[in-house]
Formats: C-alpha cells, structure tokens, sequence
C-alpha cells in the first residue's frame, strides 16, 4: 500500500475544500501516513467472496402522505445564515470574474 | 434532609410524585451545583437557567393539577451539544457553529420536553464527536471529577462529567464508536448506547451516520432504562429509526433476574493489553454475577482486532460526506481569505472550513476524503465494509453461544489531560473494546466496577446484547450493580468538588 505524501495530502485538502497552511500540511501529512498504514490492516482479511455491510439494519425508503404539512418559516430557514437578502442567502459569487 | 443532588433520577422522581419536593426546588439544586462547580469541571458549554426553571414551573403546575405525568417529569436533564435544542445555542464543541441557535428540536428533545424534563443546558464534547476525551472541544477540556487533571472520557465527556459531578441527575450523549459508554467507564457512571436505530437520530448533527446511536448517561442502571424509554421508539422523521416498541427495558432494571443466563466472556476484549487494576474489578465482577446464577463461557471474536482499523475507515468516509454541509453559505461561520479581492464561494468555502475546524476534525474528513477517493475506495472503505460483515458473523456466532457478552469498558483509567493530545493513534485505541458494537449496531451499556488498584480511579465494565435485546443487558447491569453496591454499602463516590479544588492559573493552562 502507498504511503500518503505530504503533496496527496494537500490535493486531498483541497478536493474536501480545507485550505491548509504549510504548517498544518507538515503537521498533519505526517499523522494522517501514520493512520493510513494502520488502517490497510483491514486489507489483510477481509476476502472476495464476503458482501460489503454498509449498515447495520436492512434500509428501505419511508415515505409520507403527499400533503401540505408546517414547515420553517423563510425567517427560521434563513436565521442561521452569514449573510441573507431578500429572504434569501446570500453567498459569495460562484462563476469566475472573466 | 439528603441533598437533592445526590439522588438518583428514579429517587427525585418518586419524591415528586410523592410532592415532598417541587421540580422548581430539584432544578434550582441542579442550577447552584453547576453555579459551584462548573468552573472547574467545564461540563458545561452552555447553560440555561430560565428555560429549566420555566419548564419545572409547568411541569409543578401540571401535576398540582393532577394532572398524569411521565414517570420522569420534572427531573432535570444535561443534553450533549450535538443535539439540535431549538432556542438553545448548539456548536457540536465546533469554532464554525459557534453562536448557532437550531429553529428546531432534534427529536428525542421533543420528547424530553414532552415529558417534562427541565433542561438545565448543553454539554461539552470533542467537536463534532470526534475524539475520546474531550480535550478537542473547540471550546476547551471538561475536566474529571475524579481528578481535575484528567480526561472525562470522549467524545461525551462533558455529560459524564456532569452527572459524575452531580451538576445533573440524567444527561444524554451520543456514541459513535464508544462516546457513551467510555466516558461512563472513566468517570464511574452508567452510559447506554441503544440498539441502533432505538432512538431517533433526527436532529442530532451526523457524524457517521451508520454508527451514529443517542442514549442515556446517568448515576444508576435503572435511571438509563426509564431514560430510554423516555427518548426511544419510532420516529417517522428518521428512515433508520426501528418501526417496534421499545424494549421493555424499565421492567429488566427493575428485576435484575440473571439465574441461568449464560455470560460470554469475549477474549478479544479482555485480558492483553488492558491495564491490571482495570482487567482485575473485571474479572471480580464476573465472579458476582457467577455467584447470582449466571453461567460463564469464554467466546472468541477474532475479526474484532480488524475492528478498530475497520472503523477509523469508515467513521472518517461517513464524517467526510456529512460535514461537507458545513460550507459557509446557510449557517455556521464565514471567513474570507486573506488579500484576495472578491473571493469566489469555493475559496471562500476552503478558508472558513480551515478556520472553522480543528485538528481532529480535519484529520478525519481528509482521510475520509482520502478513503472515498477514485483508485482508494475499493481498497479502503469496501475492504472495510466486509470487515463490518465478519464482525457482525462474530457476534453472531458469539450470540449462539451466550445470551450476553461482556468486556472492560475501555483499556485504561482516564489518563492525564494533554497525554494523548498529539498521538492520534495512542488515542485511538481507547475505543477497541466499545467500536465492534456500533459497527453490527448491537445496544451496549457501561456500568463502574470499581477503583483500579494503580490509581484508585473508576474502571468500567461492558454489557453488551443482540440487536433489539436491549432489556437483557439492562438486567444483568441491574442485577451487577446490585451486587455491587452490596459489596460496597453503596455507590461509588468521587471525592468532593469545591470551588477551591483547583487554582484558576492552573486550570486556564489546562484549557
């Protein structure tokens, strides 16, 4: 199994969108190899023919009545938010400037 | 007259309904312990005072009207900050919650409040669960009431510490992979992680959410079965909540009947590696229950030693997914990034989440991130999920076997604050023995088996049951305790908090 690099770290912080200091990089790169080469223990016996468990209960969709029942009001939805306009969030801008 | 503190949740109870005492009183007891103590145990991130009072107001009027109340109505009640309180400031123990106040009740407070129990306020936790002795609180340690320089367990260290300290007679904690039952252990309380699926998971802010189960932190076994049957059974709102009544667990704690019923001793859990005086108060504890009846087996578990490899896989993948909610858009803290004009969401995204989430908490969601990842997933999180599948055929062989399995809570006493704080892994090992039952979704209960030698601190003892058998580890935690108390003349005792109990220099470096 391949270590984990101080570089795969810092890809793997951006793609779970934490931007990380240098520091924290050379902190945590270090920890999170230790963990990793622990973890593919798990490799070791677990065989082809053994069915994954995702869950300990068998899953199965629960629906409701298709009917009009209380919800927040735009007021609650919206009272936890950093910034809001027009009863509705505002955020920072999502296409590039060009 | 006793003070009201030192009563177990089932003794205010009675003394309610027998009106020798008001809820308002048991409440105000409650509020001026905290007022005592607090600064020192830090059980406390949140505290709210008029809420409960207001609440003990009602539920005294009510029954001054004769009204029929739930058998714990009035009693107060501590509740982990992880567990949506509408009105009530909940931050899971994280710096990117901070200040947030839910518009809703998770569910299980819904019930609290329905069934009149005064909430005197939330309690501090590893943030977001994560941890297992709540020195990752963004918010600062809880401290031990054992010893003020020790952990309180984790991730549900603040409400253990807060029934150890008598600032609450019940409190309510989530476990993960142990977050209920090892705080218990080291703090010398009782903590019950349900089946999975007992208790409502709505409103509870996920960690993992396969592992995820909400249960009782109390003084006494039978104060965690009228608990339970307080906060369990179905709920519409959450799709994996169990569609069946609650176990009759109340009537199991109250008949601690274990003549014939065969104890298996899992070898995996026991023994190598935990330390003496803990592996001691364990065996004699076994030897009690031999003693009223019980039948000992010894099982094997051999898949169990992959557990803990299994679970920091697939707690992390799980973790990684549901913390991505926590983006900076709809609630939570929102950080530009420094000498960037106009920053886009994403970048706007990664600075806050950075400035938001500690340590732990990054570590997990980038190995989570890691483990999910294309080339990875197959040789991560799939091997681990198959790994998931021989434990649970371990215990299900192990269930063949005998009607209950038993181990220490957790390998160790509760080491010193700061000891393990840069060692992830050293960290990690303290969950072995409670992570197998969260990852089959078996209930699990921790109760004191007494001082360790070494240290003369609480060492635990675990229970754990098949899936939906809730009301069998109850009974023998019951009928252990019994035993216990017997051999004691009483429960255990930690020795007296008072305001002077630690100096303010030292506790802030500790914090």
């Amino acid at each position: 199994m391949s270590t984990l690099s101080r570089d795969e770290v810092a890809h793997v912080a951006m793609l779970a969108r934490i931007q990380l200091s240098d520091d924290e990089l050379d902190h945590l790169a270090g920890q999170l190899d230790q963990i990793v080469e622990f973890v593919a223990g798990v490799g070791e016996i677990a065989a082809d023919d053994i069915p994954p468990m995702s869950h300990p209960l068998p899953l199965s969709n629960v629906t409701r009545p298709d009917e009009v029942r209380p919800s927040l009001t735009a007021e609650q939805a919206l009272s936890g938010a950093p910034a809001s306009e027009l009863q509705r969030f505002e955020v920072p801008r999502i296409l590039d400037q060009d | 007259m006793t003070d009201i503190t030192r009563l177990t949740a089932a003794e205010i109870a009675d003394r309610l309904t027998r009106k020798e005492i008001s809820s308002v009183e048991a409440t105000q007891a409650h509020l001026d312990r905290i007022a005592a103590v607090d600064g020192d145990v830090h059980a406390f991130l949140h505290i709210d005072s008029e809420g409960a009072l207001a609440a003990a107001r009602e539920v005294d009027d009510r029954r001054s009207k004769g009204e029929a109340l739930s058998p714990l109505a009035g009693v107060p009640i501590a509740v982990k900050d992880v567990v949506a309180t509408q009105g009530q400031p909940t931050t899971a123990g994280s710096k990117i919650l901070e200040g947030w106040i839910p518009p809703y009740d998770a569910t299980l407070v819904s019930r609290l409040r329905a069934a009149g129990l005064p909430i005197l306020g939330k309690t501090n936790m590893d943030e977001f669960a994560m941890g297992s002795s709540t020195e990752h609180s963004a918010y600062g340690p809880s401290h031990n009431p054992w010893d003020l320089e020790r952990i309180p367990g984790g991730s549900g260290g603040g409400s253990a510490a807060a029934v150890a300290a008598y600032e609450a007679p019940l409190a309510i904690g989530t476990d993960t992979g142990g977050s209920i039952r090892q705080p218990a252990a080291v703090t010398g309380t009782v903590g019950a992680k349900p089946t999975y699926g007992g208790v409502s998971r709505y409103g509870l802010i996920a960690l993992a959410s396969s592992l995820d189960q909400a249960g009782p932190c109390t003084r006494s076994v039978l104060d965690a079965a009228l608990l339970h049957e307080v906060i369990g059974g179905h709920d519409p709102m959450d799709s994996t909540s169990i569609d069946a009544p609650v176990p009759p667990v109340i009537a199991a704690a109250r008949k601690a009947d274990i003549k014939g019923l065969r104890i298996g001793i899992v070898k995996e859990i026991s023994g190598e590696g935990f330390q003496p005086g803990v592996q001691q108060r364990f065996e004699e504890s076994v030897q009690l229950l031999v003693d009223r009846g019980a039948e000992v087996v010894e099982v094997s578990c051999p898949t169990f030693k992959q557990g803990l490899a299994a679970y920091y896989l697939i707690l992390p993948s799980e973790a990684s997914s549901n913390l991505a909610k926590f983006d900076a858009m709809r609630y939570g803290l929102r950080v530009s990034p420094e000498g960037v004009d106009s920053p886009s969401a994403e970048q706007v995204m990664a600075a806050s989440r950075d400035a938001g989430f500690g340590d732990e908490v990054k570590r997990r969601i980038i190995l989570g991130t890691y483990a999910l990842s294309s080339g990875y997933y197959d040789a991560y999180y799939g091997q681990a999920q198959k790994v998931r599948t021989l434990i649970a055929r371990d215990f299900a062989a192990a269930f063949e076997k005998a009607d209950v399995l038993v181990s220490p809570t957790a390998p160790t006493t509760a080491f010193k604050l700061g000891d393990k704080l840069d060692d992830p892994m050293a960290m990690y090992l303290n969950d072995v023995a409670t992570i197998p039952a969260n990852l089959a979704g078996i209930p699990g209960l921790s109760l004191p088996s007494g001082l360790a030698d070494e240290d003369a601190l609480p060492a635990g003892f675990q229970i754990l049951a098949p899936a939906t058998r809730d009301d069998l580890m109850y009974g023998v935690g019951a009928a252990l305790e019994a035993a216990l108390f017997e051999k004691w003349g009483g429960p255990l005792t930690p020795p007296e908090l008072t305001s002077a109990t630690a100096e303010p220099t030292a506790k802030e470096a500790l914090r």
